[in-house]
């Protein structure tokens, strides 16, 4: 029977890779007393004026569609929003889409702009859905492998070296899951004529830009030509924490937008109206539960780092994001095997790099987003992981 | 004040049995440079003690009583309520004193072994006072929160244990 469901499976669906992440999904769900680091997601709830308005929102009748787009409200408070954070002017009627998460918005993104052949740049070790969405928006994902040395930001020259005839974007994450890597204004430009010379559009996957720790986040959408060829994609996910109630969006050229919006109406007609309300609070009232959160990602970020080059798995300081992205090659073990002996002998569970594509092998992602208390343990379990390994060798 | 001494603080509120050296990294300091802060906060009565918060109703055998006192006091020409204030925090059984605004003058608010025990230092203690003109006693029931901390906390982590 298997054998005949497999032949309705689509070609696409089947050459489909399962992601590296499920592996240590399976095991560490069924060990007790792990210490998670593989989390990708705020350990917060969602702040409580948020979930309030969701309630209330519920309690007065909200339970139908909203437009396609999304609230206006909401659109027009994004608006000010990303005017007044990060300096970039979108209009609310025709430049803003609400989507089911910021991974509804690159699917859109790319379904809006691919057609079969075309390339696109994804910057790697990066997060594990961009490829595949290319993939199924019929284009070609074109790996650049960022490095330690670089402290994972992209160069003229790294870029330059992929770009092909049949380039026709590029899939910009800064702040970086899995890396931390930020860029900042100068680097940006550092590669922009680049994008201009070859005409490239750019999706910048901003959905970390709140959490920028040293420096303030600059979008690369404001850099002089940049912003008629920038989709600009974000959310409410690791800001807010909300990440449970699915809520993104994007904003970008009116053309693009509207080409998005036309898929959008079909495919998922709108964002769910619940978390539309409560988004809207979480930008009217939020920003201090923001401000919270982010000064305690950047306490734990400091210690978790300076631990991980203490015990000698070298870490560059991650600018953004809540991830270390730290070195095990002195252990001579492969990500893999790294990630899942620890997992067993000293139950704490980690994301081996390789599951974030090219350059990601040798390194393993740990998430600060635990308890300080839960970061303690896991360093003197990493300690012991490391120096009982490092001695046999 | 800087910003490293506020960031301190607010650490060391949430949890001051943090280790030294754990709280230098988060701050990004050397452990002698917060132990120089730190004894400098306390010196300065900033820091003025390390308390654990305690759920007493889940001790077998230490029973209690807690009551909030809405005070009114005449104040006096020169030193207002302070010295009022002063002659009722100085009574070991007073938990706190806070001065307020509103129908009433001070907060007062008292631990007792017994509703007896509270009643007594009401008649005997507080009504009797010069400056008091009237108390209004109102017997906790039931901590849910105290200093911002919940007393029937959800441990668990509600987060699948690995994500992309």
């Amino acid at each position: 029977m298997k054998h005949v469901q497999q032949q309705y499976i689509s070609k696409t669906a089947s050459q489909l890779k399962p992601s590296g992440i499920r592996k240590f999904f399976d095991l560490a769900s069924q060990m007790d007393n792990v210490i998670s680091l593989g989390v990708g997601e705020p350990d917060f709830v969602t702040p409580w004026n948020v979930c309030e308005a969701g309630y209330a929102s519920l309690e007065s009748g909200y339970t139908a569609y909203t437009a396609n787009a999304g609230l206006l409200e909401l659109r027009e408070e994004i608006s000010s929003y990303l005017l007044e954070q990060f300096s970039l002017q979108y209009s609310a009627e025709s430049q803003i889409i609400l989507t089911v998460g910021a991974s509804q918005a690159i699917d859109l993104a790319f379904r809006a702009v691919i057609d079969p052949g075309d390339e696109v740049i994804i910057v790697e070790p990066g997060f594990v859905a961009y490829a595949p969405a290319v993939t199924l928006a019929g284009g070609t994902p074109v790996s650049l492998e960022t490095k330690a040395e670089d402290e994972f930001k992209i160069t003229r020259e790294s870029l330059e070296k992929v770009i092909t005839k049949r380039t026709k974007a590029i899939l910009l994450c800064f702040p970086s899951n899995p890396t931390g890597a930020t860029m900042s204004e100068s680097e940006l430009k550092s590669v922009t004529d680049v994008i201009e010379k070859h005409d490239l559009l750019v999706l910048s996957d901003e959905i970390y830009a709140e959490l920028t720790y040293d420096e303030t986040h600059y979008s690369i959408a404001r850099i002089n030509g940049m912003k008629e060829r920038t989709i600009l994609i974000s959310g409410f996910s690791k800001a807010f924490a909300m990440t449970g109630w699915r809520l993104g969006y994007v904003t970008g050229p009116e053309e693009i937008i509207a080409a998005m919006l036309k898929i959008h109406q079909y495919t998922m007609m709108c964002a769910p109206t619940i978390a539309q309300h409560g988004a809207l609070e979480a930008l009217k009232s939020g920003r201090e539960d923001l401000e919270k959160m982010k000064k305690s990602y950047r306490q734990r970020r400091n210690f978790l780092v300076k631990s991980f080059n203490n015990i000698g798995l070298s870490c560059h300081m991650p600018g953004g994001a809540f991830y270390a992205f730290p070195s095990i090659q002195a252990t001579g073990m492969t990500s893999d095997e790294f990630a899942e002996k620890l997992l067993e002998e000293e139950r704490v569970a980690v994301v081996p790099g390789h599951v974030f594509g090219a350059g990601g092998e040798g390194y393993v992602r740990c998430s600060y987003a635990t308890s300080i208390d839960s970061l303690q343990e896991a360093v003197k379990r990493i300690e012991r992981f490391v120096s009982r390994h490092s001695s046999q060798a | 004040m800087n910003e490293k001494e506020i960031e301190i603080l607010e650490i060391l509120e949430e949890n001051a049995r943090i280790p030294m050296d754990v709280l230098a990294d988060m701050v990004e300091l050397s452990v002698e440079e917060v132990e120089k802060i730190i004894k400098r906060l306390e010196e300065q009565n900033i820091i003025l003690n390390y308390s654990s918060v305690i759920n007493w109703d889940k001790t077998a055998g230490v029973d209690g009583v807690a009551a909030m006192i809405d005070v009114k006091v005449t104040p006096k020409r020169d030193v207002g309520f302070d010295e009022i204030a002063e002659r009722i925090y100085r009574f070991p059984e007073v938990k706190a004193v806070y001065l307020m605004s509103g129908a009433f003058d001070l907060s007062v608010q008292i631990e007792g072994k017994t509703m007896k025990e509270v009643a007594f230092f009401v008649s005997n203690k507080l009504s009797t006072l010069d400056s008091v003109l009237s108390t209004t006693t109102h017997f906790l029931l039931k901590k849910y929160k105290h200093d911002g901390v919940i007393f029937e906390p959800e441990q668990k982590d509600k987060r699948i244990v690995v994500s992309p």
